[in-house]
């Protein structure tokens, strides 16, 4: 069996009494206290999550945004230093590879925060491409990377306002750190990333100023409720960006590898959608479960927010408009859901519905 | 909130963990502390039909938290009398309480000579001990 990889943080996250699990070659804390409580700490105050098994991998060179240009989907023109901007690393299919942030750090010089599971995929796709003046190297194992998310996330720490998916050097209580505005929560958050040396402190310090710690359980419902897909379950290698409702992180008109294929797609339409649904019935779906109409459940859950099933699956593209009905096979009990507008949870819709 | 642990003298327990609470000729079922403390906050409680059979070890209901589904297994043999609506609405019941507000069915015993194959407390304790 192989020796699963525990992030600088494990110490703590035993302290504070995590059920540690496997993941993606890590052993990572699912949950502290319960991954409801957690979740609800999220949407309503603030909580931290460990991400550090997450990937940094930095290209840097004269031609290093040539090369991510032709490799990511999404416009590396519309970056500048301090912006970062969500994007896909393709194959030659329109495939998904990765999906990852890409951040400006400087005119020749990117950062790319990627999928802990697909850490040696992406370095070996960038290195197997690198051209000469551009350099691809792994720094993951230099840092820790702490997710801050919350509607009250920002002020306890001390830090600014932002835009989204802008970054800048900060610190926290004294911590430096690099401060992205970015999240998977579907929250205001930031994602700290800092020297390995120095996040033992600055989780401690986040904590103290009233983060609560949440565990990969609840950032699985949190990300499932605003309907971002998870590498491995909602998208992949097979599942094109255009079906996977990704198409808006697509500059279709510049080159990049698998944009015929993905040109293709959008112009005759795709077969199949991702669709987002919402259970009328009792029961939870579950990644891998039957839609009787047609498809399966990628990713499925108990939305806390809504206190009921929700998931995620590729339905006929005509079954993918909301209001329609599926029938997803809960364990051999057919189980009435119905397509929602993405995402499945927004507060803005929960304070209009009162 | 979540109990604190502890497994009472007067129950006893299948080694699946669960427990059956036996009076009369009938007995409550539920799933112990172990149980819910290892599946997390549960939010859906799968019921029986009342009026179904249940079979001494055989799944006869399913409990869900967020993160994993189990089967729940029957401790013994019988008909399902009735099930705890109060947990099919509010399953986190059973983290409060999994042997008082938390019990899942009521059963009418059919062989109930198979009791004597349960596990008192002690001895359901010890397997704790050895399975952690």
């Amino acid at each position: 069996m192989q020796t699963l990889l525990r992030t600088p943080l494990y110490e703590r996250h035993v302290e504070l009494g995590a059920r540690l699990v496997p993941f993606a070659g890590w052993e990572m804390p699912v949950q502290y206290e319960g991954v409801i409580p957690e979740h609800l700490a999220v949407r309503a105050d603030c909580g931290v999550f460990d991400v550090s098994h997450m990937g940094e991998l930095v290209v840097e060179g004269p031609r290093a945004r040539e090369l991510l240009q032709s490799l990511l989907s999404n416009d590396l023109g519309r970056l500048e230093p301090g912006k970062a901007q969500y994007t896909l690393l393709t194959n030659e299919r329109g495939g998904i590879v990765d999906d990852l942030i890409v951040y400006e750090l400087g005119p020749e010089r990117f950062l790319l925060i990627v999928n802990a599971s697909n850490r040696d995929v992406d370095l070996a796709w960038l290195r197997e491409r690198e051209v000469p003046g551009s350099d691809v190297r792994d720094v993951s194992d230099d840092y820790v990377l702490l997710a801050v998310q919350g509607p009250r996330s920002l002020a306890p720490l001390g830090l600014p306002e932002a835009p989204a998916f802008t970054f800048a050097e900060g610190e926290v209580g004294g911590i430096a750190c690099t401060v992205n505005r970015t999240g998977y929560t579907g929250e205001t958050g930031v994602e700290l990333l800092v020297p390995v040396e120095q996040g033992p402190e600055l989780w401690q310090e986040v904590v103290e100023r009233g983060a609560k710690p949440c565990g990969l359980g609840a950032r699985d419902t949190l990300r499932l409720e605003v309907c971002y897909p998870l590498h491995g379950n909602d998208i992949g290698p097979d599942t094109d960006a255009v079906s996977a409702g990704l198409g808006w992180v697509c500059a279709l008109e510049k080159e990049f590898t698998g944009v015929d294929e993905l040109r293709r797609v959008k112009a005759d339409g795709p077969e199949r959608r991702l669709a987002a649904f919402v259970m009328e019935e009792p029961g939870i779906p579950r990644r891998g479960m039957a839609i009787a109409e047609g498809g399966e459940v990628t990713s499925g859950s108990h939305s806390p927010m809504l206190e009921r099933g929700i998931g995620m699956g590729y339905v006929p593209a005509e079954l993918a408009q909301p209001a329609t009905e599926l029938t997803i096979d809960v364990r051999g009990r057919p189980r009435r859901a119905r397509v929602v507008k993405k995402p499945i949870y927004s507060r803005e819709e929960k304070r209009g519905g009162g | 909130m979540a109990a604190a642990e502890s497994y009472p003298d007067e129950l006893r327990y299948h080694p699946e963990h669960d427990w059956a609470r036996i009076e009369d000729g009938e007995a409550t079922f539920g799933i112990t502390w172990f149980a819910q403390d290892a599946l997390g906050e549960l939010v859906h409680f799968e019921a029986p039909e009342e009026g179904s059979a249940v079979t001494k070890d055989q799944s006869y209901a399913e409990v869900e938290s967020v993160k994993a589904v189990s089967d729940v297994i029957a401790p013994l043999s019988g008909e399902i009398l009735e099930v705890n609506r109060a947990v099919a609405d509010s399953p986190e019941t059973v983290n409060e309480d999994p042997y008082g507000d938390g019990w899942l069915v009521r059963v009418r015993l059919s062989d109930p000579g198979e009791a004597a194959s349960l596990l008192a407390a002690e001895a359901y304790k010890a397997r704790l001990a050895e399975e952690a």
